[in-house]
C-alpha cells in the first residue's frame, strides 16, 4: 500500500472551496470486473452533501464492490470519481480518508484489549510520544462526543463495552480522521433494535452538522425511517435512484428483487395439536458460569409456530442451545414428543436429533455449517450417522451427494453445484443449504434461530414460506428472532424474554408493537397497561 | 484485501513445493560455496547419494518409511484441528513395546513376532499421544504444549529404561540385547539382490498400505467425517452431534500408533535391539512432510520419498565433499525442512498473483465468491 | 560401481573442479576412521584417533576416509557405507560401536575391522583394549601426593564400567599413598551426550571442589574440557584424560592419564588393511607398551616434584613387574578401594 506521496493529489477540502459542488460524491460510469464477473456495470451515482443516502440490494448486486472502489480499496477498471465536486483518483483508504471519506465496517476494526481512545488514535497518532498524542486526542474527542451527541467512555476497554459502544468507536475514529463522508456498511446487522434506534438518532445528529451519510442495508424499514434518497442495485447494475419520501418499501423490493415480493407472511389460521415440545423448570448457565436461563417453562404443540422476542442477549441464545443439546443442561427438562430428553456429555445433539429435533442454528457459519467443506458434505452434517449414508464404518458418498442434490433442488440452491465450497455461496443460498437438511428430514420439531438473518428479500419469503408449510404440515415450531417484524408476521404466539426468563406472552394478531416493546424491557403486561 | 484467489490444484501441489526445494537448494547451496566447494558437485552427490546405487535407493526407502509414518501421524491429527508435536515421543516409547514383544518371544519366528511387535508399537505410541489428548479433551491443555512435553518425558524415560532396565549387566553402551535372527523382519535385500546392505524392509509395504487406509479413513468413513468437522469447525462439530472429547481423544491415539511404527520399523526391522535416538527426529520431520504433502496421503507419500532422499543424500555429503563436517549436514538439512516446511507458505501470494494475471477465473466460483463477498 | 562411474562422470562435467581425495581414491583399499559422537575434535579421545590417523597420513603420505556420526543409530550406516565402498581397515574408536560392527562385520567378511575399547568376537575383528586402570593407577598416586585437603575428586563421562575402570584405579593409586584420602566420585550422564557436556562436567568439579577436593581427575571425552577449567579457574589442579592435554592450562593441569588412542590408530592404519600384519583377536596395550601412563612435559614438569616422580615410576615398575596388582573393575563389576 502507498502511504504518502499522495500529497500532489490531496484536494481543497470542501470548506477551502465554498459551494463548488451540491454533491459530496459523484461516479460516472464506473466498471468493475473480477476475471468474467461484471461486478459493477456503468454506475452512476450521486450523493448529496449533508444527505443521508441509502444504498440497498441483494447480496451479490455490487454495493460493497462499489463502497470499496470509493474508499480506496479496489480500483475501478474505468469511470470517474469526482469527490466534493473534482475528479480524484484514490489509490488507497489512506487517499480516501485524506479526501475526508471514512468507514465504518460491518466486522469492526478495534482492538479488543485496548481502550477506547487508544483505538481510536492507533494508525493515527501524531507526535512520536505517545502520551502528548493520548492527551490531545483526549480533548478532541470531547469536542467531537458533545458535537455528535456519541456518548463513550474514553477509558473502557473495547472488550467490556457493547457491539453497539463499539460501533460509535467506529464512527468516532472515522470522525476523529476529518471524516465528512461517511460510508456505513450493513450498521444494524448487529444491533439490537434500542442500539439501532440510537444509532439512526447519530445519523441525524450527523446529517445536521452537515455530513454526508451513506448507508449500505437490505432492511428496507431502515430506509424508509432514515433516508433521504435511496439507490437501488441488482446484479451490478444501479437500477434507479429515489427520494424516500416518494417511494414505499413494497417499490423498492420489487426494484431489487426484479419482481414482486410479498413482504407479508402468507399463512392460515393454526390449528394446534398436542405438546411436541415441552420445556420444564429449564436452568441455564453459560460458558462463564453465569445463570442465563432461569427456570423456563413452556410447550409448543404440533401445528404451531411460537416465536421467542426478546433484545438479544436475554438468554434466547442458551435457551436454543440447552434445547438442541448444544450446551449441558442445569436444571430441568426437554421433552421431545414425550420423550425425555438426554443432554449431558457433548454430544446430546446427536440425541436432541435422534429424538426428532433438528435445528436451524442462528449463525450458519459459526456453528450450522462447515464453510470449507462442499456443499454436499454439509448436506448431511449432522445426519452422517443414517443408514442412508453407508451402514457401519464407511460413508457412501454416492449416496450422500444424491441426497445433496435432492435437497439443493428443492429449496432451489443456487448454483446448484454440490461441490462447491459451502462457503462460495450467497449467505441465503447457506441458509438454504441448513434449511432443507433440516427440514427435509421431517422432524417433529423446528428450532429456529434468525432465519432469515443476512439473507436476501427474495430468499426470505422462500424460507417464510417453508417454515409455515411445516407448521401446516402438523410440526412444532420455536422460532428466535431478533426481528421483532419476522416474529410478529410468522409467529402463532410470541413468548417474550427479558434477562432470562418468559416475561409474557402475546397475540401477534393484536399485540402492538409498543406493548412488546415494553415487554421486551422487562415491564411486564400489567404495569403497561397502568 | 483479499482479493487474490486460491492457487489452482495443480500449483498448490506441485509448483509451490518445486519452488520451495529450489530455494532450499539455492540457500543450501550458499553454505556449500561459504566452505569454498562447489554446490553443483554437492547437489549431484545427495541426488546419486540418495538415488545412485541400489544401496543408496534403499537406505532412501528406508528413511522414507519412517516419515511416511509421523508424516501420517502429524496429518491425521492436522485434520482434526490438532497438532502433533509429540510423533518422537510417541515413536520413541514405542519402541519398549517392540523390544518387549520381540524379547519376550525371543526365537519365535518372525512371522509371529511382526504382527504382534506392529500392534504393541501401535499400542504403546497411542497410549503415550492418548494422554495429551485426554488433557486436551478434559481439562483444556493444549496438545501442543503437551506433546512437546511428553517428547522430554519419552527422552528421559527411554534412558532410564535403557540403562537400568534393558541394559546388560555388563554391557556399556545404553541398549538392549539383539533379538534373535529368527524374529527379525525380514529386509528387501532378502528378496531383492538390488537392496544389499540396506536396512529397508517389510514395513515399507506397511507404510504404502497405510498411505491408502489413512486416505480412506479421512475421506470415506464416517469418522472420517467427523474428525474433519471438528478440524475445521468445532462447534459445527458438536452441532452435528459428535462428541467432540472423544474425537479429539481417539484422533490424537490413532496419531500416535501411526508414529509408533516408526519403532516397528527400527527396532524390529533395522537395529534389532533398542538403542537410544533410534527415532532420529523422524517425528519433526513428519511434520515438514504433512506440511509439503497438504495432509494429503498421495503428497505425503511423495514428500517423505524426497525427505527420504534428503537425508540420505544428505549423509553422503560428508563422505563425497571434502571439509563439509557433520554440522553443515545438518546446516543443510534443517534448510530443506525449513524452506519446504515451516516456509511452505513463503511464495504463495506472488505466485496467486502471478496466476490472477495470466489465468481467466472460473466463472461460477468467481461469481460465487462475489457474492459470498459481498456480504461481508 | 556404477556409482563410481557417475561421480568421475560429474567431475569432468564440473570441468576443473578440485575433485578431492577422497573420491578419487577410493578404487583403492584406504584405511578409514570413524569417530564417535563426542566428535572429531574433542580434544580428547576422538581427536586421538584423528591424530593417530594423520599421523600414518603424513608418514606414508596417503590419504584416509573419515566420518562424525550424528547419532546413536548411524552406526550401522557409517560402518557399512565404509564397507561397502572397499575401504579396509575400518578403525572406530568407542565401545558404543560393539552391536553395530558386529552386525557389519559379519556382513563384510572381507574387510578387517578394529574397534578399540570395545570386543567384538569375529575372524575379521581386532578388538584393541588399554589397561586404563593401571595408568589410572599412576595418576592416583600423583594426585594424592599433591592433594593438601586430603580429599581428591573424579569426574567420569558416562556412567559405565570402562568408567569405573578407570575410577577404581584412580582410587587404589590414591589410597595406596594415602590410605586416609577420601575420593569423591561423580559421572557427568548415562548416554553418549556426557561425553560432549562440559557444563554438567564443569559443575561437577565444583562440587568436588566445594566438598574439599583440591585435585580432579577428568575421565570424560570432551566433557573433560569444563573440569580442566573450572579447576583452572578455582585455582586448584585437574587431570586431563586420553590425549596429553597439559598445555590447555599450564599450571593447573597436574598431568594427563596418556590412553594412546592415536598408537592404536596408527598401528591399525599400519597393519590391520593386510592380511599377513593383522591380527584378529583381542589385543591389551597397557604400561609396559606404554599405551597408557601418565604425561611429563614442560608445562607440567614445575608441579611435579622429583619425589612424585620418583614414586609414579617405581609404581610403574612394580605393576609392569607384577608385584603390585591394580584390580581391573571390569573383570567383576567391584572395586576394593
Amino acid at each position: 500500500m502507498t502511504s504518502e506521496g499522495t500529497n500532489a493529489q490531496r484536494p481543497e477540502t470542501a470548506a477551502a472551496k465554498p459551494g463548488a459542488s451540491d454533491w459530496a460524491i459523484e461516479l460516472e460510469k464506473i466498471n468493475k470486473r473480477f476475471g468474467p464477473v461484471h461486478a459493477n456495470k456503468d454506475i452512476d451515482l450521486s450523493v448529496r452533501r449533508g444527505t443521508i443516502h441509502g444504498i440497498v440490494g441483494e447480496n451479490g448486486a455490487g454495493k460493497s464492490t462499489l463502497m470499496s472502489i470509493l474508499y480506496g480499496f479496489y480500483n475501478a477498471d474505468s469511470g470517474t470519481i469526482k469527490v466534493n465536486g473534482a475528479i480524484q483518483n484514490i489509490t488507497d483508504s489512506r487517499h480516501a480518508l485524506a479526501l475526508g471519506i471514512g468507514m465504518v465496517h460491518q466486522h469492526f476494526m478495534l482492538v479488543d484489549n485496548f481502550t477506547v481512545l487508544e483505538n481510536i488514535i492507533l494508525g493515527a497518532e501524531d507526535s512520536r510520544i505517545l502520551g502528548t498524542s493520548l492527551s490531545r486526542a483526549r480533548s478532541e474527542l470531547g469536542r467531537l462526543e458533545k458535537e455528535y451527541d456519541l456518548k463513550v467512555n474514553p477509558d473502557a476497554l473495547i472488550e467490556d463495552i457493547s457491539v453497539g459502544q463499539q460501533q460509535r468507536v467506529e464512527i468516532l475514529k472515522a470522525l476523529y480522521r476529518g471524516a465528512d463522508i461517511l460510508i456505513l456498511d450493513e450498521p444494524t446487522g448487529v444491533l439490537t433494535p434500542k442500539e439501532a434506534d440510537d444509532l439512526f438518532r447519530v445519523l441525524r445528529t450527523l446529517r445536521e452538522q452537515g455530513k454526508t451519510v451513506i448507508l449500505i442495508t437490505h432492511k428496507l424499514r431502515e430506509i424508509m425511517a432514515i433516508t433521504d434518497a435511496v439507490s437501488v442495485m441488482r446484479q451490478g447494475e444501479m437500477v434507479k435512484t429515489l427520494e424516500t419520501a416518494k417511494t414505499n418499501p413494497e417499490e423498492l423490493a420489487e426494484l431489487m428483487v426484479g419482481r414482486r415480493v410479498l413482504l407479508r407472511v402468507e399463512k392460515g389460521e393454526s390449528h394446534p395439536g398436542k405438546p411436541l415440545l415441552k420445556i420444564t423448570n429449564l436452568t441455564v448457565a453459560d460458558d462463564m458460569g453465569v445463570v442465563r436461563v432461569k427456570d423456563v417453562s413452556f410447550a409448543v404443540r404440533a401445528g404451531e409456530i411460537v416465536g421467542i422476542a426478546g433484545v438479544s442477549g436475554n438468554g434466547q441464545t442458551e435457551l436454543l442451545e440447552a434445547i438442541t443439546g448444544m450446551r449441558d443442561q442445569r436444571a430441568g427438562d426437554v421433552i421431545v414428543n414425550g420423550h425425555k430428553l438426554f443432554l449431558k456429555g457433548d454430544d446430546g445433539a446427536s440425541r436432541a436429533r435422534a429424538a426428532g429435533l433438528a435445528h436451524v442454528p442462528e449463525d450458519r457459519q459459526r456453528m450450522g455449517l462447515v464453510t470449507n467443506f462442499q456443499a454436499w458434505e454439509n448436506a448431511i452434517l449432522g445426519y452422517q450417522n443414517s443408514a442412508e449414508y453407508g451402514g457401519g464404518l464407511m460413508l457412501d458418498g454416492t449416496a450422500a451427494r444424491a441426497a445433496a442434490t435432492a435437497q439443493m433442488q428443492r429449496f432451489d440452491v443456487r448454483p446448484l453445484n454440490i461441490s462447491l465450497k459451502t462457503s462460495l455461496f450467497s449467505g441465503g443460498n447457506q441458509q438454504k443449504i441448513v434449511l432443507a437438511r433440516e427440514i427435509g428430514r421431517d422432524p417433529d420439531v423446528l428450532i429456529v434461530g434468525q432465519p432469515t438473518r443476512g439473507v436476501d428479500i427474495g430468499a426470505i419469503e422462500f424460507i417464510h414460506n417453508q417454515i409455515v408449510k411445516m407448521r401446516d404440515a402438523g410440526k412444532a415450531i420455536l422460532l428466535v428472532s431478533v426481528e421483532l417484524d419476522e416474529i410478529r408476521s410468522l409467529a402463532d404466539r410470541i413468548l417474550v424474554m427479558f434477562d432470562g426468563q418468559i416475561v409474557g406472552e402475546a397475540d401477534p394478531a393484536t399485540a402492538t408493537e409498543g406493548e412488546l416493546g415494553l415487554m421486551m424491557a422487562g415491564i411486564s403486561n400489567r404495569e403497561a397497561a397502568q | 484485501m483479499s482479493v487474490l484467489k486460491p492457487l489452482p490444484r495443480w500449483a498448490d501441489v506441485v509448483l509451490l513445493p518445486l519452488l520451495n526445494l529450489t530455494l532450499a537448494f539455492v540457500v543450501s547451496g550458499l553454505v556449500v560455496l561459504a566452505i569454498g566447494q562447489n554446490p553443483l558437485h554437492a547437489m549431484w552427490a545427495i541426488a546419486t547419494g540418495a538415488f545412485g546405487s541400489g544401496y543408496n535407493f534403499g537406505y532412501t526407502l528406508y528413511y522414507a518409511t519412517n516419515f511416511i509414518f509421523t508424516g501420517l501421524a502429524v496429518a491425521l491429527a492436522a485434520h482434526a484441528g490438532l497438532f502433533n508435536i509429540g510423533g518422537n515421543g510417541q515413536a520413541y516409547v514405542a519402541g519398549l513395546g517392540v523390544i518387549a514383544v520381540a524379547l519376550l518371544l525371543d526365537g519365535t519366528h518372525w512371522i509371529i513376532v511382526m504382527p504382534l511387535a506392529m500392534l504393541a508399537a501401535m499400542l504403546v505410541g497411542g497410549i503415550w499421544a492418548f494422554i495429551p489428548g485426554y488433557l486436551q479433551a478434559k481439562r483444556g491443555s493444549h496438545v501442543v504444549i503437551t506433546t512437546i512435553m511428553f517428547n522430554f518425558i519419552a527422552a528421559a524415560l527411554m534412558v532410564y529404561m535403557l540403562n537400568y532396565v534393558l541394559k546388560a549387566p555388563t554391557g556399556m553402551a545404553p541398549e538392549s540385547r539383539m533379538i534373535a535372527p529368527d524374529a527379525r523382519m525380514p529386509r528387501l535385500a532378502e528378496f531383492i539382490d538390488f537392496f544389499r546392505h540396506t536396512p529397508v524392509n517389510l514395513s515399507l509395504f506397511l507404510a504404502i498400505a497405510l498411505l491408502v487406509g489413512v486416505y480412506y479413513l479421512i475421506w470415506h468413513t464416517k469418522f472420517g467425517f467427523a474428525l474433519r468437522t471438528l478440524g475445521q469447525n468445532p462447534t459445527a462439530s458438536r452441532y452435528a452431534g459428535f462428541s467432540n472429547s472423544k474425537i479429539i481423544m481417539i484422533v490424537m491415539t490413532m496419531s500416535g500408533a501411526l508414529a509408533g511404527l516408526v519403532a516397528f520399523n527400527e527396532v524390529l526391522g533395522v537395529q534389532n535391539r533398542l538403542v537410544l535416538d533410534f527415532v532420529a527426529d523422524a517425528g519433526f520431520v513428519g511434520i515438514a512432510v504433512a506440511l509439503m504433502g497438504r495432509n494429503h496421503p498421495f503428497g505425503i507419500g511423495l514428500a517423505a520419498l524426497l525427505f527420504g532422499a534428503l537425508y540420505q543424500g544428505g549423509n553422503e555429503l560428508q563422505y563425497v565433499v571434502p571439509g563439509l563436517t557433520r554440522e553443515m549436514v545438518v546446516i543443510i538439512q534443517a534448510l530443506v525442512i525449513l524452506f519446504t516446511g515451516a516456509m511452505e507458505g513463503l511464495f504463495r501470494p506472488g505466485l496467486q498473483f502471478a496466476f490472477m494475471l495470466f489465468t481467466p477465473e472460473h466463472k461460477a466460483e468467481a461469481m460465487a465468491r462475489e457474492s459470498a463477498g459481498s456480504e461481508s | 560401481m556404477k556409482n563410481k562411474q557417475a561421480f568421475k562422470g560429474l567431475a569432468a562435467l564440473a570441468g576443473g573442479l578440485a575433485v578431492s581425495a577422497l573420491m578419487a581414491g577410493t578404487a583403492l583399499a584406504q584405511p578409514a576412521v570413524i569417530y564417535d559422537l563426542g566428535g572429531k575434535f574433542d580434544k580428547s579421545f576422538n581427536e586421538s584417533s584423528f591424530e593417530g590417523a594423520t599421523m600414518w597420513a603424513e608418514e606414508t603420505g596417503e590419504a584416509f576416509l573419515e566420518l562424525e556420526i550424528q547419532n546413536d543409530a548411524q552406526r550401522e550406516q557409517a560402518i557399512r557405507r565404509f564397507a561397502s565402498q572397499g575401504a579396509n581397515p575400518v578403525v572406530m574408536a568407542g565401545f558404543s560401536w560393539g552391536t553395530a560392527l558386529g552386525t557389519v562385520a559379519a556382513e563384510f567378511p572381507e574387510t578387517n575391522f578394529v574397534i578399540i575399547d570395545g570386543v567384538v568376537d569375529l575372524p575379521n575383528v581386532q578388538s584393541i583394549l588399554f589397561d586404563e586402570h593401571t595408568g589410572s593407577f599412576l595418576v592416583g598416586v600423583l594426585a594424592a601426593m599433591t592433594s593438601e585437603s586430603n580429599v581428591i575428586g573424579f569426574v567420569g563421562g558416562m556412567d559405565i564400567p570402562l568408567i569405573h575402570k578407570f575410577y577404581c584405579g584412580y582410587a587404589q593409586g590414591a589410597k595406596a599413598v594415602n590410605a586416609d584420602i577420601t575420593v569423591i566420585e561423580s559421572y557427568t550422564g548415562t548416554t553418549p551426550a556426557a561425553w560432549n557436556d562440559p557444563v554438567t562436567a564443569g559443575e561437577l568439579a565444583r562440587a568436588a571442589s566445594d566438598a574439599g577436593a583440591d585435585v580432579v581427575f577428568a575421565a570424560a571425552g570432551g566433557s573433560g574440557m569444563g573440569v580442566l577449567q573450572m579447576m583452572a579457574d578455582l585455582g586448584k589442579y585437574s587431570i586431563g584424560v586420553d590425549a596429553n592435554q597439559n598445555y590447555m592450562h599450564p599450571g593447573s593441569v597436574l598431568t594427563s592419564m596418556l590412553k594412546r588412542v592415536d598408537v592404536a590408530v596408527y598401528n591399525s592404519f599400519m597393519n590391520a588393511g593386510d592380511a599377513d600384519t593383522f591380527t584378529p583377536g583381542i589385543t591389551v596395550i597397557g604400561l609396559s607398551e606404554e599405551g597408557v601412563g601418565y604425561a611429563l612435559d614442560e608445562h607440567n614438569e614445575a608441579l611435579l616434584t622429583d619425589e612424585m616422580i620418583e614414586a609414579a615410576e617405581d609404581y610403574k615398575a612394580r605393576i609392569i613387574a607384577g608385584e603390585v596388582e591394580v584390580h581391573d573393575y571390569t573383570t567383576d563389576s567391584t572395586c576394593p578401594v
